[in-house]
């Protein structure tokens, strides 16, 4: 198929691209993972994936839509795999089982599949999983209590471990935020956004700090701790489902800190990301609409 | 001394491949035996032809007439003899045919009386401007606009600055800058023409940095006339940096308004071929006849195997000059005018050159993939040049919701596809706005006329609404003067 008009050039990569380019980021985040807490995570991003891949070809089937270019965007991918991260590495099969498929299912194929889902997939499918079982999901395990790990040991006697937020979670955290930098840095995803995300939740952080020491937690372990860097940088900056306007992007993000601070501090679930990020996907429209560029040869 | 410049929002870094066409000096192109010269190579109505069928023209005779006020002439570009005033096919997007001369050449080339101007100071700008529409010029940039009109500032605008637009900048196409290093002195010739038409205070040649050969030609040739108050200067390669308002915005700091004219903050620009024609015009009484031409191609495999520019007589084909190139036209191939960010795919390459081809680019066809949905990644917003956001504006006229693409600004868009080349999902998103613009061009046209006739229809009803007001009103004074009779015969009879 020829391109029917000007431009006859394409400069970019495809969305398989840009959705790889998510993966390999995550990658030295996820090696670390296995190392701090044993293969239980891997297993499940690898079960995640293909259940995604398995619900997004039916659904594709059943919709009548081609199966090869969807199938191959890499998207349900992405979603698996932050799913599987978000869930505590020995969670049974049938929560990542039903996790995903919501996710896939009726997060984002009822709603017309890739770039069509008004809602983070993921988080959908992570929030699901919250509300109908919290006692498995918030088992997380310390890195002492994975039997026969060997690093277990090390790391409660070492004192590089354990400073800033959970055992082994501030190497995790440190990886997943270099792979978010390489991402910046290749265009993938813009600053505004992790940077408003971490700037508000350390400032509020920070602010609480200041009032009372002893009460609120330090601005270091709120970034380093939890899924902030992860939701920061790989789930905040989902592009379909954020704000698309440069500065709408900075309100955006400054929302998700604020709300996942709140959360955190005063709400009843430990961690605040994921209905953050909910919580902002449903203002990301007005957010645009409010906040359009000024055009070329338009006054203020 | 380092001007200071200003930037443009957006824009792309792209490959260049000048080098491709620029490492030969330019040549004249063959003599064609035929020649095809569409009435329309400009924008505004088209000529009206002054010869007929077997009439004998000489090289620079007046074949075609303007008409109407933003129209102009159409010249013999070689003698010979008009077999034909017929439809053949135009460079056109549409692919369609159009009304066009055709001349046989005779193969001498034999050039009419012509009447150079060496004194052009002497003459009123009005008089020039009157010259340069005779000699049939328009924009050689690409648009086509008719040159005259943009030098005429009218009656209460001063103009502040001139500005040659010589940045070139889409890829492959080197017939700009060809033409800055071989004739900058008619270049800068031109441009003092065009000051005085204007008298215009301040004149800026801006060309991209990575032309640093014509720039140096450009700079030799103003110290050579001692021109100390024009100045050239470098604006950094970035596609589109030879956009109008772009490349004043990079120059001057100034933004084009919104449904405005540069003319409008007191500026004209033109393109610098185009001050080499007019210099042709005045100094040697020559009409436009001919213009540098970029040969090339893109991609590997077949196309133009000695990429060059050459100097080529309108209405010669596409065709027989992709030939003198060692260019053959194999099947998966096709061949753009212009360049590849805002050139379209000619279908016939019989499609003879006119004023506005800049470029003859034969390409391998695309096979790109099919495009996906969007997924809002905004790298089109921060590509666009005009501060857009092209995913909104995909967004809705996809919906066809017309009236908010016009929120969003849709006719602030410059086409120059610097959104869709960065495009993940590959959408094609420049034929979406030019469809939306097309939609909404067409539903004005068709509420202009409904106006008129929903105006003539409550005319008509409140003339026959009057028309029964007055009758009632008659009918009711009949009425009542009956009733005043009646009343006085019967007092006569009590």
């Amino acid at each position: 198929m020829s391109t029917p008009s000007s431009p006859y050039v394409h400069t970019a990569g495809s969305v398989t691209t840009v959705m790889l380019r998510v993966i390999y980021a995550l990658l030295p985040g996820i090696a670390a993972y296995v190392w701090f807490f044993g293969w239980g995570v891997a297993v499940n991003i690898v079960f995640a994936v293909v259940v995604a891949l398995v619900c997004e070809a039916g659904m594709l089937a059943l919709r009548g839509r081609p199966l090869k270019p969807f199938l191959l965007d890499g998207s349900a991918a992405v979603t698996a795999v932050l799913l599987a991260l978000a869930l505590p590495s020995l969670a049974p099969w049938w929560m990542t089982l039903i996790g995903t498929a919501f996710a896939i299912i009726i997060a984002k194929q009822l709603y017309g599949g890739l770039g069509f889902n008004p809602f983070n997939p993921a988080m959908i499918g992570y929030v699901v999983l919250l509300i109908s079982f919290p006692r498995e999901m918030t088992l997380w395990l310390a890195p002492e209590m994975v039997s026969g790990h060997s690093m277990g040991e090390t790391m409660s006697t070492n004192p590089i471990f354990g400073h800033l937020g959970g055992k082994g979670w501030e190497w995790i955290n440190g990886l997943f935020l270099l792979g978010g930098l390489w991402l910046i840095y290749k265009k993938v995803i813009s600053w505004h956004i992790p940077v408003t995300v971490l700037g508000s939740l350390a400032l509020m952080a920070a602010v609480y700090f200041l009032i009372d020491r002893d009460l609120y937690a330090s601005p270091l372990f709120h970034l380093f701790s939890g899924a902030a860097i992860l939701g920061a940088f790989f789930i905040a900056t989902d592009p379909v489902t954020a704000s698309t306007t440069p500065r709408g992007r900075l309100y955006y993000g400054a929302g998700i800190g604020v709300f996942t601070y709140i959360i955190r501090t005063w709400g009843g679930y430990p961690d605040g990301i994921a209905f953050a990020v909910l919580l902002m996907n449903m203002a990301a429209p007005m957010i645009d609409y409010y906040t359009r560029p000024r055009v070329f040869g338009h006054k203020d | 001394m380092k001007q200071k410049l200003w930037r443009f929002p957006g824009g792309l870094h792209l490959a260049g491949h000048k080098s491709e066409s620029t490492s030969v000096p330019v040549t004249k192109a063959r003599l064609p035996n035929r020649l095809v010269l569409p009435l329309q190579q400009h924008i505004g109505e088209p000529a009206k032809p002054l010869v007929a069928p077997g009439d004998r023209v000489l090289k620079g005779q007046m074949i075609a007439a303007a008409s109407g006020y933003v129209s102009v002439p159409l010249h013999a570009p070689t003698s010979g003899t008009v077999i034909e005033i017929a439809e053949y096919p135009i460079p056109h997007p549409s692919g369609l045919s159009a009304p066009c001369i055709v001349i046989e050449s005779d193969g001498t080339d034999k050039w009419c009386e012509r009447r150079p101007l060496a004194h052009y100071q002497t003459l009123e700008p009005s008089a020039l401007r009157n010259v340069l529409r005779e000699a049939g010029i328009v924009g050689l940039g690409g648009a086509g606009f008719p040159t005259f009109i943009k030098l005429n500032p009218g009656p209460d605008r001063k103009v502040d600055t001139l500005i040659l637009n010589g940045a070139e900048c889409e890829p492959y196409i080197t017939c700009d800058d060809m033409l800055m290093r071989e004739r900058a002195d008619e270049i800068v010739a031109g441009l003092a023409i065009m000051r005085h038409a204007l008298q215009a205070a301040h004149c800026i040649i801006g060309i991209e940095d990575n032309k640093p050969d014509a720039c140096a030609a450009i700079a030799q040739a103003l110290r050579k006339v001692g021109m100390i108050d024009m100045r050239v200067m470098q604006v950094p390669t970035r596609y589109p940096a030879g956009g109008e308002k772009q490349l004043i915005q990079v120059l001057t700091g100034k933004e084009v308004p919104s449904n405005g004219l540069p003319i409008h903050i007191g500026i004209v620009c033109h393109n610098v071929a185009t001050a080499a024609a007019v210099y042709r015009a005045i100094m040697h009484g020559e009409p436009l006849i001919a213009r540098y031409v970029t040969i090339t191609s893109a991609g590997t495999g077949a196309g133009v195997h000695a990429p060059r520019n050459l100097e080529v007589l309108f209405g010669t084909p596409m065709r027989e000059l992709i030939e003198q190139c060692s260019g053959a036209l194999t099947p998966g191939f096709q061949t753009i005018m212009g360049g590849p960010m805002m050139g379209f795919a000619v279908h016939d390459t019989a499609a003879p050159v006119i004023k506005t081809t800049h470029c003859v680019l034969v390409t391998q066809q695309a096979t790109t993939a099919p495009a996906l949905p969007c997924i809002r990644c905004g790298a089109c917003v921060e590509a666009c040049p005009a501060s857009l956001l092209p995913q909104q504006l995909y967004w809705h006229a996809r919906a066809k919701e017309f009236d908010k693409t016009q929120d969003y600004n849709l006719f602030d868009c410059i086409e120059c596809g610097a959104c869709a080349a960065v495009c993940p999902s590959n959408i094609p998103l420049v034929q979406y706005y030019r469809y939306a613009k097309g939609e909404i061009w067409t539903r004005e046209r068709e509420k202009q006329k409904a106006d008129v006739a929903r105006q003539r229809h409550e005319f008509r009803l409140a003339r026959l609404a009057q028309e029964k007001a007055d009758r009632e009103a008659r009918h009711a004074e009949k009425k009542a003067a009956l009733a005043l009779k009646q009343a006085q015969q019967e007092e006569k009879i009590h």
